[in-house]
C-alpha cells in the first residue's frame, strides 16, 4: 500500500510502486486533469507540484512520491487561481489539453519568482508543448496575472 | 433587416414537441449545393440542428460539429443566439452525438462557419420570430409592434416579457415560412464579428474538461495494442507469458485487420485494469510478424525515385499556351527542385476511445472529428442496427485531420466486445508516431522563363506525391484532382503554363494534415515566386504583386471563385503592418508569402534571424481575408496557432521510414516548436461581408516558405527542402 497526499486527500492506494505518479492520478485515483502526452518527460503535460517543484508525472514511481505534497490542477494554490483566470480573460487555450500543464508550469514559476521577464518566462516554460501553439497566450498570460497580483 | 444569400429552395424548418416542455426547433443544415460535398449527404433530409429554450429561460444550443481548439462550439452558437437577440450568458451548449440529421459533421476542411453560417442564423431568426408571435398573441397586439432585445420581447409600449415566459405560448405556433423570415442588420449583431472567449474556457484551465482520454465508465478496462511496425503487416505468431505475468494485465487478444479505409490496423491488444500495465504488457509480448510488402519502404530511397520521377515529364494536367517555346525565347530560366518529407499530426492527445458494446447495442465516447463516420465503422463492424450505435464525442485534444479518421474507434468497439466490458483503448505517443495516416512525401520541380522585362513568360510545375486517395482505393498511384487545383490554379497571370503529375505509389497510409496538399504547393509556389524575384532582380513584394497581376476572378472547379484583388490585398495589409522595406537589426530579414486556401486569402510576413546559423523567428505579421468573420478571437488565435504549427513543420517535421517502419516515435524525436521559439503574431483580419470561409486551416501553408525566403535574404542561401534542423539551422 502506497499513500499519496494530493492537493490535500490522503488516498491509499494498492499499486505497484514503479507505477508511474501520472497513472496512479489519472487511472487509480481518477483526477483526469493530469494529461498524457509522451509518457517520456518531453512534453510537460502531465506537470504536477511535488512539494511545490514542478515536475513530470510521467517519469515519477509512485513510491517517490509517497509522503509528499501532491498538486495537480484540480488542486487550489492562490497563484494557480490567479492564472487561471487570466487564462480565461485572454482566453488562452485552443483545444486545451495542455493547458493543466502550462498552468501547473506557470505556478510554479510564480510561487518563485514575483515578476517574471520573457527569458524567465521561456525557461520555466520550455518542457511543456502545445501543440496548438498558444504560447503567446501563455506568456500574455502570465504577465497578466503578475499586472493583476501588482494591482491588488 | 437584411437578407441571407445563397438559402437553397432545399431548406426547411419545423417545429416538434419535446416532454421536457422546451420549444425545439430543427432545421435543415444542407442549405449549400457545395460541391465539395458527396452526393449522400443532401439525401437525408431529415430535420436537424437544435434549439432548446427553457421555460425558465434557459437556452441550450446543440453543437454539431467537435471541439479540437476550432472554437466551434462557441462560434455556431453564438451565431443562432445573435440572431434570436438571446443572452449569451443563458446559454450552455450540447454537444451532439453522430447522426446524420445533424446534417454534415465531418469538423475538417475548415468548413464548420463555412457551411453552417446561414443555417445557425436562420435557427435564430426562426425562433426570435417565434417568440415574437407568442408575444403578440399573449399582448393581442400586432407582431408588428415587438421587437427582440437580449431575451426579451419588447412593446413599443414599453412592457417586455423573457424569453422563459413565452416557451408554453411558443411551442404551440407553427413554424414560420422561411420566406417570411427576417435578419439582422450586421450592424447590429451582438456577437458575431466580435471576440467572443470560449465558452469552455474555465473547463480547459481548471482541468475538468472531459477529453476521450479522461472518459471513465464503472469497471472500465484499458488497452494498449501493439500493431506491426509495417504498415498492413499481419501476426504470425506471439507468445503472452511474460505479458500475463505483469501486474494489472488481464487478457491478450488478437484484433484482426478490417480492411476499410478508417479499419483498425490489427494487432496484440493487452488489456488491463490500467494504462500502465496495458503499456507494460504490450512491451512484454513476443510477437514474430509478417511484415507485407510496405517492408520494401525506404523514405530516403523513395525521395531519390519520386525527384526522378519529377525530373521527366510526367501526366499532363494542364497546359495552357506554349510553354517550350516560351522557355526556347527566354531571357532567364529559373528552375528547382522541392522535396518535403511525410509528417505526422501529432495532437496533444493521443489517439484513443471508450467503447461499450452489450449485445448487439454499443455506446462509444470518443475525440473524434468524424462521429457519422464513426459511427459507420462500428455498424459495419459490429453488423448491427444504425440505431443500435451512439457515438459522444468528447472534447478533442487537437485534431489536424488525424481524429477524422476513425481506425482508433473500431479497435474499442473491438476489444469491448471481447471482454464484454467497457474499454479504453489507448495510443502510446510511440503508437500515434508510427502508426497515424501520413501527410504526403512530396517532389517537386519548377521551371520558369522569364524575359527581359522581369516578366515571367512560360512556368512548368511537376509533382509526384502519394495520394490520399490511395488509402481509399488501394493502388492509386497519381495524385488526384484536388491535390492538383492548388498547382493547376497557381494565381499568377500566366500566359503558358504546364501542369505535370509524377508517378509515387504510397507505402503508408496518407491522410489529410491540417491545409493538405497546401503544404507541399503554398511552399514550392511561394518559395520559387520568390527565387524569380531575386533572379529578375526586384524587390519581392513588388515582384508578387505584378505575378499575381490584374484584379480578376480566376476560373476554378471551386463553388467559390478566387480574387486576385483580395489576394494582394491581404499581401499588401501585411506588408503595411510589417512596414516592408524597413531596415531591421542586423542578422534579421523579412520572407513573404501569400496563398489562396479553402477558400480564404492569407499572406505572411516573417522576421527572421539568423545567428550563429541558427534561425529564430520573431515576428509574424498575418493578413487573412476570410469573408464573414464569427468570432474574431478565434480567427486570430487560430493565426497565431498555425504559425507556431508553420514552425514546427519548418524546422522539425520529418516522418522517415526503413524497412517500412517509421523511425520515429515521440516529441523526442518528431519535435516540436516550443514557447521559446514562438514568435509575436500580428493578425489583421480583413472586413468584409462576403460569405465566410475557411480559417481553422490557411494560415499555414504561408509559415514555411515565408521563412526560407526570410532565411535567404540574410544568409544568400536558398533551401528548398525541409526540415531545416536537416541543414543544422535549428
Ligand atoms: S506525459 Fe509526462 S512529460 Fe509528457
Ligand atoms: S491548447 Fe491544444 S495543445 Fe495546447
Amino acid at each position: 500500500m502506497i499513500t499519496l497526499r494530493i492537493n490535500g486527500e490522503k488516498h491509499k492506494i494498492d499499486v505497484d510502486p514503479t507505477m508511474p505518479l501520472l497513472w496512479a492520478i489519472r487511472d487509480i485515483i481518477g483526477l483526469t486533469g493530469t494529461k498524457y502526452g509522451c509518457g517520456e518527460g518531453v512534453c510537460g503535460s502531465c506537470k504536477v507540484l511535488l512539494d511545490n517543484s514542478p515536475v513530470q508525472s510521467c517519469m515519477i514511481p509512485v513510491s517517490v512520491a509517497e509522503d509528499k505534497n501532491i498538486t495537480t490542477i484540480e488542486g487550489e494554490s492562490r497563484n494557480l487561481q490567479l492564472l487561471q483566470e487570466s487564462w480565461a480573460e485572454l482566453n488562452v487555450p485552443q483545444c486545451g489539453f495542455c493547458q493543466p500543464g502550462q498552468l501547473i508550469a506557470a505556478t510554479a514559476l510564480l510561487d518563485k519568482n514575483d515578476n517574471p521577464t520573457d527569458e524567465d518566462i521561456n525557461a520555466a516554460m520550455i518542457g511543456n508543448i502545445c501543440r496548438c501553439g498558444t504560447y503567446q497566450r501563455i506568456k500574455n498570460a502570465i504577465h497578466r496575472t503578475v499586472e493583476l497580483k501588482n494591482q491588488n | 433587416m437584411s437578407t441571407i444569400k445563397n438559402i437553397s429552395r432545399r431548406s426547411f424548418v419545423r417545429s416538434i414537441g419535446l416532454a421536457s416542455g422546451g420549444l425545439i426547433l430543427a432545421c435543415n443544415t444542407s442549405v449549400f449545393s457545395d460541391k465539395e460535398k458527396a452526393p449522400e449527404n443532401l439525401i437525408d433530409f431529415n430535420p436537424n440542428l437544435f434549439v432548446q429554450l427553457n421555460s425558465d429561460g434557459s437556452l441550450i444550443l446543440v453543437a454539431s460539429r467537435s471541439e479540437m481548439g476550432n472554437g466551434v462550439r462557441t462560434s455556431l452558437p453564438s451565431v443562432i443566439a445573435d440572431e434570436m437577440d438571446a443572452d449569451w450568458t443563458r446559454v450552455s451548449i450540447k454537444q451532439a452525438v453522430g447522426d446524420k440529421k445533424y446534417g454534415d459533421q465531418n469538423t475538417d476542411g475548415s468548413r464548420s462557419i463555412r457551411y453552417l453560417y446561414e443555417p445557425m442564423r436562420k435557427m435564430g431568426a426562426m425562433a426570435r420570430a417565434m417568440l415574437i408571435s407568442a408575444a403578440a398573441q399573449k399582448w393581442q397586439v400586432p407582431e408588428e409592434e415587438c421587437s427582440a432585445e437580449n431575451h426579451f420581447i419588447l412593446h413599443t409600449s414599453g412592457k417586455k416579457i423573457g424569453f422563459g415566459d413565452l416557451v408554453h405560448i411558443a411551442k404551440t405556433l407553427e413554424i414560420p415560412a422561411e420566406d417570411t423570415l427576417t435578419f439582422k442588420n450586421p450592424k447590429d449583431f451582438k456577437y458575431i464579428g466580435k471576440h467572443l472567449r470560449s465558452i469552455d474556457v474555465e473547463e480547459y484551465a481548471n482541468g475538468s474538461a472531459v477529453f476521450g482520454l479522461d472518459k471513465r465508465l464503472p469497471n472500465m478496462k484499458f488497452a494498449a495494442i501493439a500493431r506491426c511496425p509495417v504498415t498492413f503487416g499481419s501476426v504470425k505468431s506471439f507468445d503472452k507469458t511474460a505479458t500475463l505475468k505483469i501486474a494489472g494485465v488481464i487478457d491478450v487478444i488478437e484484433i484482426p485487420r478490417i480492411e476499410r479505409p478508417f479499419g483498425a490496423l490489427g494487432g496484440i491488444a493487452v488489456v488491463a485494469t490500467n494504462t500502465w500495465a496495458a503499456f507494460k504488457g504490450r512491451d512484454a509480448l513476443k510477437i514474430e510478424w509478417d511484415f507485407g510488402d510496405n517492408q520494401v519502404y525506404d523514405s530516403d530511397e523513395y525521395m531519390k525515385q519520386i525527384t526522378e520521377n519529377v525530373h521527366k515529364q510526367g501526366k499532363v494536367s494542364k497546359d495552357v499556351g506554349n510553354v517550350n517555346r516560351a522557355f526556347n525565347g527566354a531571357d532567364k530560366i529559373v528552375e528547382s527542385t522541392f522535396q518535403l518529407p511525410h509528417l505526422a499530426h501529432a495532437p496533444m492527445e493521443v489517439p484513443n476511445a471508450v467503447a461499450w458494446v452489450q449485445g448487439d447495442t454499443c455506446e462509444v465516447w470518443a475525440p473524434t472529428q468524424e462521429p457519422q463516420a464513426s459511427r459507420t465503422e462500428v455498424v459495419e463492424y459490429l453488423q448491427t442496427d444504425r440505431e443500435k450505435v451512439t457515438v459522444n464525442v468528447t472534447f478533442l485534444g487537437g485534431g489536424f485531420g488525424r481524429k477524422s479518421k476513425p481506425d482508433y474507434v473500431v479497435e474499442a468497439v473491438a476489444i469491448s466486445k471481447a471482454i464484454n466490458a467497457p474499454a479504453q483503448v489507448v495510443w502510446s505517443r510511440e503508437d500515434d508516431i508510427r502508426h497515424g495516416y501520413y501527410h504526403t512525401v512530396s517532389a517537386q520541380y519548377l521551371k520558369a522563363s522569364l524575359n527581359k522585362n522581369g516578366n515571367v513568360t512560360g512556368w512548368l510545375h511537376r509533382f509526384a506525391l502519394p495520394s490520399i486517395v490511395s488509402t481509399f482505393s488501394p493502388g492509386v498511384d497519381y495524385a488526384a484532382g484536388f491535390e492538383i487545383g492548388s498547382a493547376s490554379n497557381v494565381p499568377f497571370e500566366l500566359e503558358n503554363m504546364k501542369v505535370e503529375v509524377g508517378q509515387a505509389p504510397a507505402h503508408v497510409r496518407i491522410g489529410w494534415l491540417r491545409s493538405v496538399i497546401n503544404i507541399p504547393h503554398g511552399f514550392s509556389l511561394n518559395v520559387f515566386a520568390d527565387e524569380l524575384a531575386i533572379a529578375a532582380n526586384e524587390d519581392p513584394l513588388e515582384f508578387r504583386l505584378k505575378l499575381i497581376g490584374k484584379d480578376r476572378i480566376e476560373e476554378t472547379q471551386d463553388p467559390i471563385k478566387y480574387n486576385t484583388a483580395r489576394l494582394k490585398n491581404v499581401l499588401k495589409i501585411a506588408a503595411k503592418n510589417a512596414e516592408w522595406g524597413k531596415e531591421l537589426p542586423k542578422g534579421h530579414a523579412y520572407g513573404l508569402a501569400v496563398h489562396y486556401s479553402f477558400y480564404s486569402y492569407v499572406a505572411s510576413i516573417v522576421e527572421v534571424s539568423v545567428v550563429n546559423n541558427k534561425v529564430q523567428v520573431h515576428n509574424v505579421f498575418t493578413a487573412i481575408d476570410c469573408g464573414t468573420v464569427v468570432n474574431r478571437d478565434t480567427v486570430k488565435s487560430q493565426m497565431e496557432g498555425s504559425a507556431v504549427f508553420g514552425i514546427s513543420l519548418a524546422f522539425y517535421g520529418k516522418i522517415t521510414a526503413k524497412n517500412g517502419a517509421i523511425q520515429q516515435g515521440n516529441y523526442s524525436d518528431y519535435q516540436m516548436a516550443r514557447i521559446h521559439q514562438a514568435p509575436k503574431v500580428h493578425v489583421e483580419i480583413v472586413d468584409s461581408d462576403e460569405n465566410p470561409t475557411g480559417v481553422g486551416e490557411p494560415g499555414v501553408p504561408v509559415i514555411a516558405p515565408a521563412i526560407i525566403n526570410a532565411i535567404y535574404q540574410v544568409t544568400g542561401k536558398r533551401y528548398h527542402n525541409l526540415p531545416l534542423s536537416d541543414h543544422g539551422l535549428v
